[in-house]
């Protein structure tokens, strides 16, 4: 284990080094095993969804001892007149709208709050902290007798509009932090030029915000994406349902014993978020980190 | 030149949707607390009745006991556990990237009803956990039959989230200055001493960040128990957004359902008010680095 020697100062007498090595063997060996048992679910997950029902609970390993697509292709048929094509198509419509809503709303009021000075703004900065906390139980009951009063239940408006009007404020302190973290020179430099705010804002701030809102995005993303509530309270039919509550449905109609077939439509519901995570995780990483050490 | 109030201008989502979306149904569901509605006629004012009723709701104080026990089961569970992970990758380690990643994975799939759907089957009597635990010579636990079980494989779920708490205490770990530490160990302190008085400190700003916002998401799990569970058994997991969610959206008793709420909501945030105000005597702010 070369690694871990190149840790250790090279000026450290010969017992510092050893006690160095022990601990940092101790400490790769206790990572590994416990992400082992953490990401183990997962693994099981995915090879249990290739099993026949008979072996799911069986054996504990996830190699499946005869690999068998049925789950997937009973699973996507659904007990339901759609596939889960058509549930993935519903996420997706709810997801663009919202996330495309998200970027433009948040970006608008960070750069209101991080560049200009106006009346009220500390009071207004602190209802934003004071969203930031508030839990979203105590706003449901009166949200959705507006949606109801709006003829807006069973269609996905009251699922994208919030977003229009910068409603995560988790958003919006994100990229008010990131803003302030960047040098106001070029925008001087625009604005000295002659360039308006909005001007100055798309040709100068959206490019240099851009790492921040890609993971705004994507974050959005995965919370739409994994977002059961809001859909549960506002749709009823079954022909606008996303693939979280084409889940339920199917773990309500599902027969017993046809275990294989929720396990494999569990592991596409997984496959979107996954696929953006592994592609796009420095931005999940930073994001994170940006919102939660700055403030 | 523009004037800097158009700064207003730009903040102007943001107002309305403050104002539609967060200030007027946060009222409502006051006003509504005090009322009986049930969507079809205009509601009736009722005064403190639906509070009364609540405090001779069984279901309602079954519901606030098991609420509160998972919110100080789960919380200090899963920061405990993100700290400790945190520490340990704080350290030079090589691979600190792919254990961050692999940490990190359930936390961005945890709120997955899909998540949710593999808790009930490796929990399951015939399940992985009971399979291994057999394996080991020890005997299966019947998870979601025993009232305590099933809220602790709860807890144990979004435990098992650990991870943006995670990635937020490494990042504070990391900022904290190095040379602290090896002036410390010139003075003869060892690692613990090292970590309980200069590491945890100069952490305590984002401990109390993570405390409040896992205590208040904690406060509001729903989709854990209503997949996994359905909130039983005997109600053994039936939490207050649960019975929220029953009482609004099945029974259509808005004016009750806001009343919970809205005793969910004071509970949150006489706890929130404590922190902060507790925060005073144990967060430590260096200086003046808050801009």
């Amino acid at each position: 284990m070369a690694d871990i020697a190149t840790a250790i100062p090279a000026a450290a007498p010969a017992h510092e080094v050893r006690a160095a090595r022990l601990s940092a063997f101790v400490r790769y060996t206790l990572l590994t095993v416990v992400g082992l048992i953490m990401l183990y679910p997962l693994i099981w997950l995915i090879g249990a969804s290739f099993k026949t029902n008979s072996e799911i609970f069986g054996s504990i390993g996830f190699i499946p001892r005869e690999p068998t697509l049925e789950g997937y292709v009973k699973g996507w048929e659904t007990s339901t007149p759609y596939t889960f094509g058509r549930f993935f198509w519903n996420t997706f419509l709810i997801i663009l709208p919202k996330t495309i809503f998200t970027a433009i709303s948040c970006a608008l009021v960070a750069y209101g709050f991080a560049r200009f000075e106006f009346p009220f703004k500390r009071f207004f900065f602190a209802t934003l902290i004071a969203t930031l906390l508030l839990p979203n139980v105590v706003t449901r009951i009166p949200q959705y007798i507006l949606f109801r009063d709006l003829g807006w239940l069973d269609s996905y408006l009251p699922l994208w509009v919030p977003s229009a009007f910068a409603g995560d404020a988790f958003f919006v302190f994100m990229l008010v932090q990131f803003l302030r973290a960047i040098p106001r020179d070029m925008e001087e430099a625009a604005r000295v030029d002659g360039a308006n705010s909005f001007q100055t804002l798309i040709h100068i701030v959206v490019p240099m915000l851009l790492p921040a809102l890609i993971s705004v995005m994507l974050f959005q993303f995965m919370w739409t994406m994994n977002d059961f509530l809001g859909p549960l309270i506002y749709l009823s039919s079954v022909e606008k349902f996303p693939v979280s509550l084409a889940l339920k449905l199917s773990i309500d109609t599902t027969e017993a014993f046809d275990w294989n077939r929720i396990l494999a439509m569990s592991v596409l519901a997984l496959l979107p978020a996954l696929i953006v995570f592994f592609m796009a995780q420095k931005y999940f990483i930073e994001g994170i980190s940006a919102g939660g050490v700055k403030g | 030149m523009e004037s800097p109030r158009i700064g207003l201008a730009y903040l102007a989502p943001y107002l309305i949707g403050l104002l539609v979306f967060t200030a007027i149904p946060f009222l409502g569901s006051l006003y509504l607390s005090f009322t009986d509605y049930n969507l079809i006629q205009s509601p009736v004012w009722s005064g403190m009745d639906n509070f009364r009723e609540l405090m001779n709701d069984r279901t309602f104080m079954r519901s606030l006991r098991v609420t509160l026990l998972y919110v100080f089961i789960t919380v200090p569970l899963k920061l405990a556990f993100a700290l400790f992970i945190a520490v340990i990758l704080n350290y030079r380690l090589r691979a600190i990237g792919f254990f961050r990643t692999a940490y990190y994975v359930p936390s961005i799939l945890g709120g997955s009803i899909a998540i949710a759907v593999l808790w009930r089957y490796i929990f399951a009597d015939a399940g992985l956990v009971n399979m291994v635990l057999t394996g080991m010579g020890l005997e299966p636990v019947n998870w979601f039959g025993d009232p305590v079980n099933a809220l602790f494989t709860i807890s144990l779920l979004r435990t098992w989230q650990f991870g943006s708490a995670m990635v937020i205490f490494l990042a504070a770990l990391q900022a904290v200055d190095k040379s602290l530490y090896e002036a410390a160990a010139i003075d003869g302190a060892n690692k613990w001493h090292s970590f309980v008085h200069i590491t945890l400190p100069l952490i305590t700003p984002v401990i109390f960040f993570n405390l409040i916002m896992q205590m208040v998401q904690a406060f509001q799990e729903f989709n854990g128990p209503y997949i996994i569970t359905g909130g039983g058994p005997l109600k053994s997991t039936y939490l207050l957004p649960l019975y929220i969610y029953d009482e609004a959206f099945k029974n259509f008793n808005m004016g009750y359902a806001s009343a919970i709420a809205w005793v969910l909501f004071l509970i949150i945030m006489v706890l929130t008010v404590v922190a902060f105000w507790s925060s005073k005597k144990w967060v430590y702010y260096a200086g003046d680095k808050r801009s």
